[in-house]
Formats: structure tokens, sequence, C-alpha cells
């Protein structure tokens, strides 16, 4: 048994989708196929790659148009005899072949306001429930592929990158913001900043994140109701100045 | 612009290299959200037969009668649940996707160009007011509730009647909807930060969590409460007009 | 030298794992600059894959620990050939590097009182493993990651792999990297190196690592001179999985066999029971009904009166003996034991206590376990070996240079304890980013480097684009792979080691040749030839270490030589670089100090 794999060849200038015919293995994953690919037919094709387990986020990229971790992309997914396509993400500028330069989310990451934590107990530790954590332990899964940047239309059609941080830093946020321990606001950060009024809530980055982390009802809309709170709730202003701590 | 390669960039509308029949979703969506948006309007303009017996439509609730005004009281009524409807995070996303395609669904091209501002401008900005439109229909709830009541009474003496089931079915989902409402969510625990800090805070951490059991289905009750809502109508519409009988079962 | 990117720093981390972030937080917070390189992005480093937990004696589950408990049992686990000094260090330190990581907004799993819990595990005495479900090393990387980009003096160099270390008068002055990405090569002047590179696990085929773990840190420190000690201690954790390829060596947890999952050949005997050793015969069960008898009591969460089954040895035993039975004609289908769960507990327990090792099975092997036993055969997981340090500074051999974490050698002696490596990584990678530090600041001076070396390494580096038509390097990295399988595995002869040794010379002249297509820019080829340098030399220490350890302990196994000699309990074996020779001698281990000794007895 054999497929074909249409990859993407080139770089962020030109390039096209070059055929290669790949033998399967039963099991096989397309990470593999690229791999094999690599080792008979194209040293230089480029691909990131770690951990090979769902755990690292690094292989993302575009199977048949959809973003996905190509190390948890079995190819009997796929019907047999029909070629893959395997593009870069394209929300982010090609580098080479299949990897992007994802650069501009580190540096996103970079500005966002630091944990700050509250004093801790007299013995120097801090006490907090289970109950407290589980809400953000879910946030703490993400593991950075990056998939659900690239699939979120404000950053892949309108190219927003200067006022929007997207839904990943949106579940950083969330992480940071109801840390039981943390002290810091973010709201307005939020707001300016990471332009979350940009979100539409329309969930694609929820439908492609391989740690199912419910993105937009558990981290971007509670984010977004804060922020309400904060800048645009009438009634909670007028009770902020009548208390005079606006 | 990002540095992609021509061909790459298809950023056209409908551009994709998904193969699936990723159109179908937002079409059906849209389609069964314009008929039932299109028959509640019919319904609200109808100003009759919206009774009978101990039934009341539930476009119609609470029942008030204004005799000097030119429209049916049912557009007065229906303003807040149309609006809390109209700025609900679920029913955004769907319309967003259906009818403004923006985007019409995942990693798929879309229409508009550079003029993009999301929610950040007017008049979407207004979408962060949802919580006051949850606060308004949260005092529908209790008139719906009495309709269910009525609907059991059938000239003075108890019974439960076809009706009756369909107006119970209906307001259940019309509470599920406004306890599973993410503004409602927020309010009853969401903004905490420490759940375990104060007794209030625990107590409100339970609430928390069934609302968050709740919100969880929020998409299908937004769903059925439409449903109901107008099937609710339809049935009273059917009944009063003497196209059908209602059935007596207790 | 306008053809390099040439920037300059008081201290070099290479590798951003655990150790390095650590390291670097530790020496920026010193107020020097700070550079971490790495090779892949930030935050995909291998310690993402820890499961388990991070072992530190917090006493929050169990209030009878301590660090001299930790302490005696990382001693006990590394069979007493650990460097003492260190195996001290992390357990006492270990509580204090956890309690930090919660401070700079890590979250692990609570108590009912709101503490941090700890969990069991094998050669831990009380439950000490703190985490976070089964994603503690993610979590740890995660708060290191954010500690350092939001530092000001930490530059990160994603995606670019150190090649050579330079020194100037045999201390450390810089280092020759190139950029992944575009190919271009980065001239890093500095006056201190931490390695943090990690494992060396890509020089076998079946392993549980990333592609980055080809020995970087280990052979960059063996070129720069240092010594490298138990290079022979390569951890192979006995259940990997076999079939389908796809996932040829990821873990299949210990927690299958504690939950009453058995091992069986071919003809689906128990083999087990014909490997006890005979030190642990009179704690291990001799009949199936016993074996049987113990796992329904820790099922039942009864104190078991019973003695455990075979299949809960030490790693090492359990490893060697599947793969004797395997050698011996009783393997499996795709050359693997049975590991059975289906038939000792139902299948809603086995989803239960097993969830991810369930849906690990169903998503990318068609095996539902709790209808079929699992395929499973040893796989490469650790090494224990590295770069000889002090104790207190991490510092090498060689001034100017440091290491911490895996690519360290001394602390786990002949076998690690699960749960001792995460703690290992905070512990001393601290200490490491603090011995850095101090160092770089107490020289003067710019750090000079030689630029006709430099010249010769680029020309070295750029020798693959030049033999256009030469052997693929990917056949190359897979021959070398399945020869370290073969002879350097986990049953080891004096005849294979020495086959090894010349099978590696070929090798290495395999290596020369080899050629690579496409230019400088992202090319895993290209990428691919010059890692097999490293992955050579490091190879050729682990078959020279073990052929000159002639008896077995904890992780190394010599057919000839099936026990342990209180002589080499007394001596490491070190290798060094001598000219263009490797050169291996054994070095005495300091005798413990007094009190330390009495903990290790108990006494204390």
């Amino acid at each position: 048994m054999e497929t074909v794999l249409k990859i993407f060849r080139g770089d962020g200038t030109a390039g096209a989708f070059r055929d290669y015919t790949v033998p399967l293995q039963p099991g096989m994953v397309v990470l593999d196929a690229v791999h094999w690919v690599q080792a008979h037919q194209a040293s230089d094709l480029a691909c990131r790659w770690n951990c090979k387990a769902g755990r690292c986020g690094s292989c993302s990229a575009e199977v048949n148009g959809k973003p996905r971790l190509m190390c948890m992309t079995r190819m009997d997914h796929f019907p047999p005899g029909e070629a893959i396509t395997l593009a870069p993400m394209k929300a982010f500028p090609v580098l080479k072949d299949l990897v992007c330069d994802v650069s501009w989310n580190y540096g996103v990451n970079r500005r966002i306001p630091a944990f700050r934590p509250r004093p801790p107990e007299p013995d120097g530790t801090w006490r907090m429930q289970q109950d407290d954590i589980d809400r953000v332990q879910e946030f703490r899964k993400c593991i950075e592929c990056f998939l659900c940047q690239d699939v979120c239309h404000v950053l892949r059609d309108h190219d927003r990158k200067d006022q929007f941080a997207g839904p990943r830093f949106l579940v950083r946020l969330a992480g940071l913001e109801m840390h039981p321990l943390d002290a810091a606001s973010r709201t307005a950060h939020l707001k300016e900043e990471a332009g979350i009024g940009f979100c539409n809530i329309t969930k694609c980055c929820t439908e492609v994140c391989p740690e199912s982390i419910h993105i937009t009802d558990n981290a971007i809309i509670p984010l977004k109701e804060r922020v309400v709170d904060d800048f645009y709730d009438p009634l909670r202003r007028l009770w902020r100045r009548l208390r005079g701590t606006s | 612009m990002v540095a992609v390669p021509d061909e790459l960039r298809r950023t056209g509308f409908a551009a994709t290299e998904r193969r699936d029949a990723w159109w179908v979703a937002p079409l059906l969506q849209g389609t069964v959200l314009a008929v039932l948006i299109t028959y509640a309007n019919w319904a609200a303009l109808q100003n009759a037969n919206y009774r009978w017996g101990g039934y009341l439509s539930p476009l119609y609730s609470p029942l008030i009668t204004i005799s000097w005004l030119p429209l049916p009281p049912s557009l007065l009524i229906l303003l807040p649940p149309v609006l809390f409807r109209a700025t609900c995070y679920y029913y955004r996303k769907a319309y967003y996707r259906s009818y403004f395609l923006d985007p019409p669904a995942c990693a798929v091209g879309e229409l508009r160009g550079n003029r993009y501002r999301g929610e950040t401008a007017f008049p979407l900005v207004l979408q962060n007011l949802h919580r006051y439109l949850f606060y308004i229909t949260f005092l529908y709830l209790p008139f719906l509730w009495s309709d269910v009541v009525h609907a059991t009474s059938f000239g003075g003496s108890f019974g439960v009647g076809i009706g009756t089931l369909v107006i119970l079915a209906n307001t259940t989902a019309l509470t599920l909807y406004s306890f599973s409402c993410h503004s409602a969510r927020h309010l009853i625990g969401g903004s905490l930060d420490c759940f375990s800090c104060s007794a209030g805070a625990r107590a409100r951490h339970a609430a928390w969590k069934g609302a968050s059991v709740l919100n969880a289905r929020h998409m299908l009750f937004a769903w059925v409460s439409f449903f109901t809502v107008c099937s609710a109508d339809l049935y009273v519409r059917l009944v009063a007009s003497g196209v059908i009988h209602d059935i007596r079962l207790l | 030298m306008d053809r390099f990117e040439t920037r300059t720093y008081d201290v070099l981390v290479i590798g951003a794992g655990g150790a390095g972030l650590r390291a670097a937080i530790e020496a920026a917070e010193q107020g020097v600059s700070v550079a971490v390189v790495c090779k892949s992005l930030l935050g995909k480093a291998h310690t993402v894959m820890a499961e388990g937990g991070v072992a530190a004696a917090l006493a929050t589950t169990d209030g009878r620990d301590s660090w001299k408990v930790h302490f005696r049992d990382t001693m006990r686990g590394g069979k007493l050939l650990n460097d003492w000094r260190m195996a001290q260090l992390l357990a006492q330190e270990a509580p204090a590097r956890v309690r930090e990581l919660e401070a700079w907004g890590a979250l692990f799993d609570r108590t009912s009182d709101g503490r941090i819990l700890q969990r069991n595990f094998g050669g831990h005495q009380y439950p000490r493993l703190a985490h976070v479900g089964d994603r503690t090393g993610l979590e740890m990387i995660r708060t290191l990651q954010d500690r350092t980009v939001q530092a000001p003096r930490i530059d990160v160099l994603m995606e670019s792999t150190v090649a050579r270390l330079l020194t100037d008068g045999g201390r450390i002055s810089g280092a020759l990297a190139y950029r992944r990405e575009s190919g271009r090569f980065l001239l890093l002047r500095t006056k201190a190196v931490v390695l943090a590179t990690g494992g060396i696990g890509r020089a076998y085929r079946i392993n549980s690592n990333s592609w980055e773990y080809t020995g970087d840190g280990h052979a960059l420190a063996y070129d720069a001179g240092a010594d490298l000690i138990g290079m022979e201690f390569v951890q192979f954790h006995p259940t990997g999985m076999v079939w389908p390829l796809s996932v040829r060596g990821i873990l299949v947890t210990e927690g299958v066999r504690g939950e009453g999952g058995v091992l069986k050949n071919s003809r689906g005997e128990r083999f087990m029971f014909r490997y006890v050793p005979e030190m642990f015969r009179g704690d291990f069960a001799d009949t199936e009904e016993e074996a049987d008898r113990w796992v329904a009591d820790v099922i039942a969460g009864r104190k078991a009166e019973a003695r455990r089954p075979p299949e809960l040895l030490t790693r090492d035993v359990v490893a060697r003996a599947i793969a004797q039975e395997v050698r011996e004609g009783r393997g499996s289908p795709h050359g693997g034991a049975f590991l059975d769960i289906a038939s000792r507990r139902k299948p809603e327990e086995i989803r239960k206590k097993l969830p991810s090792m369930y849906q690990q099975f169903l998503e990318l092997a068609d095996v539902d376990i709790t209808r079929e036993p699992m395929e499973v055969f040893p796989t490469t997981h650790y090494m224990m070996g590295g770069v000889k340090v002090d104790p207190e500074t991490q510092s090498a051999t060689v001034p100017g240079l440091f290491a911490a974490g895996e690519v360290a050698g001394g602390l786990h002696g002949a076998n690690r304890l699960g749960g001792n490596s995460l703690s290992d990584l905070l512990v001393f990678g601290r200490r490491a980013g603090l011995g850095a530090a101090t160092y770089a600041r107490a020289q003067t001076g710019e750090p000079q480097v030689d630029a006709a070396r430099v010249e010769a390494v680029t020309v070295e580096l750029l020798a693959p684009f030049e033999r256009k038509g030469g052997e693929s390097p990917y056949a190359v990295q897979e021959a070398l792979q399945d020869m370290m399988g073969t002879y350097v595995g986990i049953a080891r002869t004096a005849d294979d080691l020495q086959g090894a040794l010349a099978e590696l010379e070929r090798l290495r002249g395999r290596a020369n040749r080899v050629g690579v297509d496409g230019n400088r820019q992202y090319n895993p080829g290209w990428h691919t030839a010059l890692d097999l340098r490293n992955l050579l030399t490091v190879s050729e220490a682990v078959a020279r270490a073990a052929l000159a350890r002639r008896e077995s302990r904890g992780a190394h196994t010599r057919v000839e030589y099936p026990d342990s000699d209180p002589q080499f309990g007394r001596v490491n074996v070190v290798v060094r670089r001598e000219g263009d020779a490797m050169a291996v001698r054994e070095e005495p281990i300091v005798p413990l100090a007094g009190d330390l000794k009495a903990i290790l007895e108990g006494k204390d």
C-alpha cells in the first residue's frame, strides 16, 4: 500500500506542492510519512517535531486544510488512494516547507504582566484547595502548538497581530487572572493590549485544540465578562464612582 | 502582510484546502435560524389566537394589553428576550458564522478585508451589555412559570392537557437557557479568583459549578428553547383557531 | 568575521529544558548577562514529557518523610555508586526548589488541607512526588519559561545548535553555533558555559526520547577536555511500546504492573519467576498464587502479607528478562513480551486506573488493553552518566564549564529513581547558574576566541554540502542506532563491546562521507549529518566504559560478570579525550562522610 503526500516545498517568497509517494505501514501517522520522505526522498524537507506523542506541540501543520498535530493524525484517518495535502500554518510567515516563523507569539507572551502572588502564610507557603486550581489547571494544559492562533480568523484572515494576542495568550491570561494566588489585574491589558474585543467567539480555536481546552467558553468569555466588569458595565462604574474607588 | 507565497495565499472568500463539506453546517444553521425568526415575527404580529383557556403563548407572556398602543403588545414584550438572544454568546457565534460569514467555517477564507473591528466598535461593542438583558429576562421566568400553573387550570379545576406539557417543556427550556448563560455563570461565581477563601465564596463556587454544568450545554438549550417557544406558540395558536383540539390527559 | 552573527555574554546556557532554564534564571538574578541557546522552540524541551512528578521530601502527604530518607532511597537506588554529596544536596534542597516554583505560578495538585499533594513511586519509601496529574513536566517547563521570558537579562536564542565549545588557554571562551532557520553561524563569546543538553537516547533505535537527544553536551564537554563519568549506565525502561512501528519506544507506565499486569512470553509463561536475583529472593513471591494474593491485597487497600510479584522487580532486572526471552525465541509476534492486564482486571477498572495508557494504545496502536495484551520491549530512557562535576557548583573539570541535569553525571549512580530527574533539574540547575555567574564575575577581561579555530570548524561544518551524492545521514544514524541496540544494549559481553568499537570506526568513516542536498536554510538533513559526530562520541564512551566495568550493577549488565563486584563498587569509570583518542580510567569514589553513613545504614 502506498499513498501520495502533496507537501508544500518552498519559502516565504515562492513554492509549490510536490508529490511524494510513501509506503504505508499499519498505525502510521502523518509525521512518520514526513520522516520517511526526509530519509528517502528529500533530506532537506523542513518540519518541526519533538516528542511524537502529542505533548510538546511542535509538529503543527495543515493536513488537508485542517490545522492539526502531524504526530497525532493517523494516515488511515484518510480515505485510501486519495492524496493528502500538507501545508505549513498560514497565519504565520513561512520559513521553509512546513516550518513557519512563530516568533511573534513569543513577543506577545513577553508583554503579559507577570504573575504576582499574594503574601504567603507565616510558614512561607500557600494554602490552595484543589477546587481553586481545577479551573486554572485546564488552561495550563496548553502545549503551545499555536494551532488556535493559526485557525483564528482575526490573525489568519484579518492579520490583526498588532492589536490582538490570539486565543493562546488569552488562555494564558485566563490562567493568570483566575490564579487563586495572583494579586494583579490584567483587564486593562486584556482590553487594550491583548485586544480581547477582536474575538468574535466563533470558536474555531476550541475546535482545533489538541488538548481539548474549552478556550472560548472557559477562558475567553469569562475574561470578556471581567473586562465588562471593569470597563463596560454602567452600574458598576456608577458604584465605583459613588464609593470613590474608580 | 504575512510572508506567505502565492501558492499558499488563498485568502479569498471560501478559499480552503478543506475537503469536507464545511459549508453544510453554517448553511443549515443559518436556514433553521431564519425559519425560526420568521415564524416568531409572524406569530408576534398576529395579535390573535395566542390564548386558549389557561394556555398562553410564550410569545405573549407576560400578557400586557395596552389599548392605546397601535402595535401588538407582544412586540414590546419580546424586545428584551430578542435582545437577550441577539447578544447571547452562543447566537453570536452562530450568526457571525452563518450571516456575517466571519468566518464561514474554520480555516475557510472570508469576505471582508481590512475593516474588521470585531466587537471593539459600535454597534457590536454593545454586545458587552449582555448581562443587563440577562437581568431583565430573568424577571420573565416567574411569569413563565405562572403560565405553567395557569395551563393546569381548566375552568377552575386542575387538569393536564397536551398544551400543559408543551408549555411546561418550553418554560423548562427557557429556564435552562437563562441559567446556562455565560454572563450568569460569571455573576454567580466566575468572577471570583479564590473559591475557598470565605464561606460566601464557597457557596458561590457550588453555584458556579452548577452553572458550569449547564453552561456546557448552552448551545443545546439555545436551540431547544427557540424550538419550544415556537412550538408552544404554534400549539396554542392551532388550538385557539380551532384547527386542532387539545387532548386532555388528566 | 562578518559572516558571523557575534554576541557576547557572561554566561551561556546550552539547552532550555528544566535545568537550562533554572540555571539561566539563577545566573540572571546574580546580575550577569545570560543567553539560553536551544535546538528547538522554547518550551518544547524533553522535560515536557515527564509525567510522574518531582521528588522532594516536603512531608505534606506523609509527615514521616525527611531529606534523610530521600537521601537513603536515592543512594540505595543508585547501588551506592552515587556522588553522595550530590544526593545529599538533592534531598536537602528539592523542597525549597519545588515551593519556589509555586511562588512563580506553578499549580501542583493539592491535599485536602490545601498543601502540595505527593504520590508514591518506585524506590521512594514515602509518597514524595509533587505532581500535576500526568503532566508535571509541562507545568515545570511552562513556569520556568514564563519566568525566563520576563527576566530582563536573558536572551533566548531559539532553534540554534552549538557545534563546538571554544577555549582560550584551557578556559571556556565561547561557542560556535548555527541558526537552524538560516544556517547562519553564530559566534558566542562567553566567560562561562552551562551545559543542560539532556541525554543520549537517539544513539539507540528504540528510545523514548526526542530527536534532540543526541548527546550534544556530553560530546561538547568531551571535546573541550572534560571528564565524563558513569557512561556505562544507560537506563532501559522495561516496558516501551513495540507495535506499530510509529510508536516503538513510547513508554508504557510502570503503573500497569502496579495494577496487577503480568508479563508473559509466547508460550504463555509468566517468565519473571525465573529471573528473581538471589539477593531479592526473600522479597518476591515464589508462586503465581502468592503474587496474586499481593495484588488482591494492594487493590483492596489492605496491608499486603504476601510477597510482591516478580514483575515489580527493579527496572534493570525486568528489562534484562524481557530481552532474554525474546533472544531465546519466546517473544511476541513483533519481538516483545506480552504485558497482560486484560485478563487480570475488569475493563472498567482498567479504564479508570490507566486512562492515558488505554487511550494511547487505542488511538495509536488499535489495541484495546481491556480486551487484549500489550506487546512491550525495553526502550532507552535515560543516561545516568555524564559530565563529572563538582557537587557544590556543578563545575566540570574544564574551567568555565558547568553542567546540570541529565548531561551531568554522578547523582544517580548506577540507576536513577523515578521522580529524581525533575528535582535534579531544579536543584542542580540553580547551583550551576549560581556557580557559572560567580565564576564569570571573577573573570577579568573579555573572552578571546581563536579565529583560526573558528574558521576551521566552519569548514568542517559545511563539508557535507561539498559531498553531493554522498550517503544519506539518516542511513548512517539508523545504522548506528541498530548497532548500539545490538552490541551495547541491555546485556553486554566483551566480544560485543569490542565489536561495537570496531563498528564505530567504520561508522565514523561513513559519517565523514555523508552528503546533504539543498542549502543551509532549515535543512534537517544537514542537521542530522552534524549530530552524527556527537552520537559517535557518546556511543564510543558508552561502549568503552561498559568494557571497563567488569561487573553487573544497576543498569549495566555484563553477561560474563553477572554479579556486582565490591572492587568496582568503589570506583567510577572516567572517560576523557587525550589527543584524538578516548582514554578510560578508574577513579576511586570519595568515601561517605560519617554522619551520612549512619543515615544510609538507617541509624538516623
